[in-house]
């Protein structure tokens, strides 16, 4: 009897082993292995352990180096206040002990979302007072402050502080609250970098005439297809996108997908995987839906897979409808429904209606996926931000990149620490005001 | 990791001559090794050069106060023309180090500080700072422990080389010393070596 527990004890054993090592090593589905669950920034990808987890052995650094490859560039732009190399000296090791500012991972630590709030922090948001102690001493304006209220007020941030530095408050103190010539850049990356990157394909473009019954059976002969076609004003065929693979140049592709539209739009395709919409493609999983999210969204829509055309409606690529009308099909939150009836809406639908110009148009993407100037093909271009995420969290992010481009710096710091304004979309005036510009201002008088 | 292993390998290589020649003759078993003092010091050379031409020969000469084709100014980052104020450059070389060794830090501290998180925070620093203010022309060396490791904590004055110096601190609200002349101690460049795990 006594062996046959042993024999028992051992077949049981074997087989829970066996079941984990196939779980890390075979499976694609690891929830088992799953600690707890990822935060609103990570969920979309916490099946794909080996982004972050790249090495079985190697503690904190590993992780470190997970988050910087994807975060690194971003922090570099935000003129990052508080990056790791200022505390490598040993002189903070007291600090350091307290607060470990040397990891990403002391303030945002992961799979504890029942823990995590705002900017996907798991500490308490008084982790300033560590550091900064002595500043409710040195300036009277900041003698009553809450300790937890240095970054949760609107007047700073840890990493990003581009549009709140003293000087920047100092220098567009000021300015009426909107600026009556307000005008959002007009676009020309696409239709400089598309044309380059098909330059550089050995392939035939050309639209061709279709009569065969096979072309027929692609949808050759549906004029939906060739209405309003924006690759067809532009001389691109149904092959173009199609045919788009190189390494499959021949098979037809009913759907093309991101990698296809890559292949001449390499910075949307690029930008827009580096966004929550688009991050699981990047990590080379099924495409995002609604129903992934813990977020509500509109039931019609739950299973629409993201991706370039799930936007951007083929065959047309109107801008217009992925703009407004695409993200409206799905985010229902009370600050997206509330979209249409605010001044933003307002402009949009002029715009829509031709009463005004574009160039006075504001829309979700304007805010959410901002025109930005870079450097590409040795030029100065203006191209769109397809990462929805890179200027949401904290919103002070959007200040100098978005809503400068029509409001004061004042106006813009109020309006984005108001958070019953921001459920209404920006309709009326900020409740409350911050005053940092004030108090930097009275400084300068010294 | 490989300039911190070349690191090693010449201070090591370096000393091991004089090393041997000093201590075998008193029967003493061999140690390898710079003498740490003799280490901070060649390091605090470099670094002072370094910063005294970028002062004089960019900032000064370039700068509004030269030809004005630069602007060292704190937030350079956002401007096409900026240029990092001396004491930036400073800390950008000193961070720089970092990511690639270990063997020692360095850091420029005052206790006349624009930015408080750059006064004095370890005692050897106090104690360091307060005494190269004290007795101009001298340095300060000492030993402390930090985060369980032993440290040859050396500290150096940091005197006003152009008056680009004295003026930025001398106006800035942010300063507590407000008279700073030419020539004078503003604050000490703080240079570490571990001397091993206690």
């Amino acid at each position: 009897m006594k062996k046959f527990y042993w024999a028992l004890w051992i077949i049981i054993t074997l087989c829970i082993s066996g079941f984990f090592v196939y779980k890390m090593t075979l499976s694609d589905d690891k929830s088992e292995l799953l600690i707890g669950e990822a935060t609103h920034g990570h969920y979309q990808i916490e099946m794909a352990c080996t982004t972050c987890h790249t090495e079985a052995f190697g503690g904190e650094e590993v992780i470190q180096n997970a988050c910087t490859s994807c975060h690194a560039d971003e922090l570099k732009a935000a003129h990052d206040s508080h990056p790791k190399k200022k505390f490598n000296d040993p002189r903070n090791a007291d600090t350091l002990e307290v607060l470990d500012a040397r990891y990403c991972v002391t303030c945002h630590t992961e799979h504890q979302d029942e823990q995590t709030h705002a900017m996907g922090l798991t500490i308490p948001e008084d982790y300033c007072y560590h550091c900064h102690q002595e500043i409710g001493d040195e300036r009277e304006s900041h003698k009553d402050l809450a300790y937890d209220s240095c970054a949760s007020a609107g007047c700073h941030n840890y990493h990003d502080n581009k549009a709140l530095y003293e000087r920047f408050l100092v220098e567009n103190a000021n300015g009426p609250w909107v600026d009556a010539m307000a005008k959002i850049a007009q676009l020309n990356g696409a239709s400089i970098t598309a044309p380059h990157a098909m330059s550089l394909m050995n392939k035939d473009f050309t639209p061709k005439t279709y009569s065969a019954e096979s072309d027929v059976s692609k949808g050759a002969a549906n004029s939906e297809h060739w209405d309003n076609n924006l690759h067809l004003e532009k001389g691109i065929g149904c092959v173009g996108c199609h045919q788009a693979n190189e390494e499959s140049s021949e098979q037809w592709l009913p759907k093309p997908g991101v990698n296809e539209c890559q292949q001449c739009h390499v910075n949307e395709a690029e930008t827009f995987k580096q966004g929550k919409h688009g991050m699981r493609l990047a990590q080379s999983m099924s495409p995002l839906t609604p129903e992934h999210s813990k977020m509500s969204f509109a039931e019609e829509s739950l299973t629409v897979e993201h991706g370039c055309t799930s936007c951007h409606t083929s065959h047309t690529f109107d801008t217009k409808t992925a703009a407004v009308d695409a993200c409206l099909s799905c985010h229902t939150d009370s600050h997206s429904t509330a979209f249409e009836a605010s001044p933003h809406g307002s402009l949009a639908a002029q715009v829509s209606s031709g009463t005004l110009p574009a160039e006075h148009g504001v829309t979700c993407a304007t805010c959410h996926m901002p025109r930005i100037e870079t450097e590409l093909l040795g030029k100065t271009l203006t191209v769109v931000q397809h990462n929805q995420n890179d200027n949401l969290r904290p919103n002070e992010k959007m200040i100098r990149p978005v809503c400068m481009s029509c409001h004061s710096l004042e106006f813009s710091i109020d309006a984005l620490a108001d958070p019953e304004l921001i459920k209404n979309n920006f309709n009326g005036q900020p409740a409350n005001h911050v005053p940092s510009i004030d108090w930097a201002l009275k400084r300068e008088e010294r | 990791m490989k300039v911190k292993t070349a690191l090693k390998r010449s201070l090591l290589v370096g000393s091991f001559v004089s090393g041997s020649i000093m201590l075998s003759a008193c029967g003493e078993p061999e140690t390898t090794g710079i003498a740490p003092k003799l280490y901070t010091d060649s390091l605090f050379a470099v670094m002072n050069a370094d910063r005294a031409n970028y002062t004089k020969l960019v900032v000064k000469r370039l700068g509004p106060a030269g030809a004005d084709v630069v602007k060292p100014d704190e937030h350079w980052e956002d401007l096409p023309n900026g240029t990092l104020l001396p004491a930036q450059m400073f800390r950008a070389g000193a961070e720089a180090v970092a990511e690639v060794t270990d063997e020692f830090t360095y850091s420029l501290q005052s206790i006349w500080p624009i930015n408080s998180q750059n006064a004095p925070k370890t005692p050897i620093e106090k104690t360091g700072l307060e005494y190269i203010a004290e007795n101009p022309g001298e340095n300060f060396y000492g030993e402390e422990e930090l985060g369980g490791t032993t440290y040859f904590t050396a500290v150096y004055p940091d005197v006003a080389v152009s008056d680009a110096c004295t003026t930025c601190h001398n106006d800035h609200k942010d300063s507590p010393k407000t008279d700073f002349k030419l020539g004078e101690i503003m604050g000490g460049v703080v240079i570490r070596v571990p001397l091993g795990s206690s």
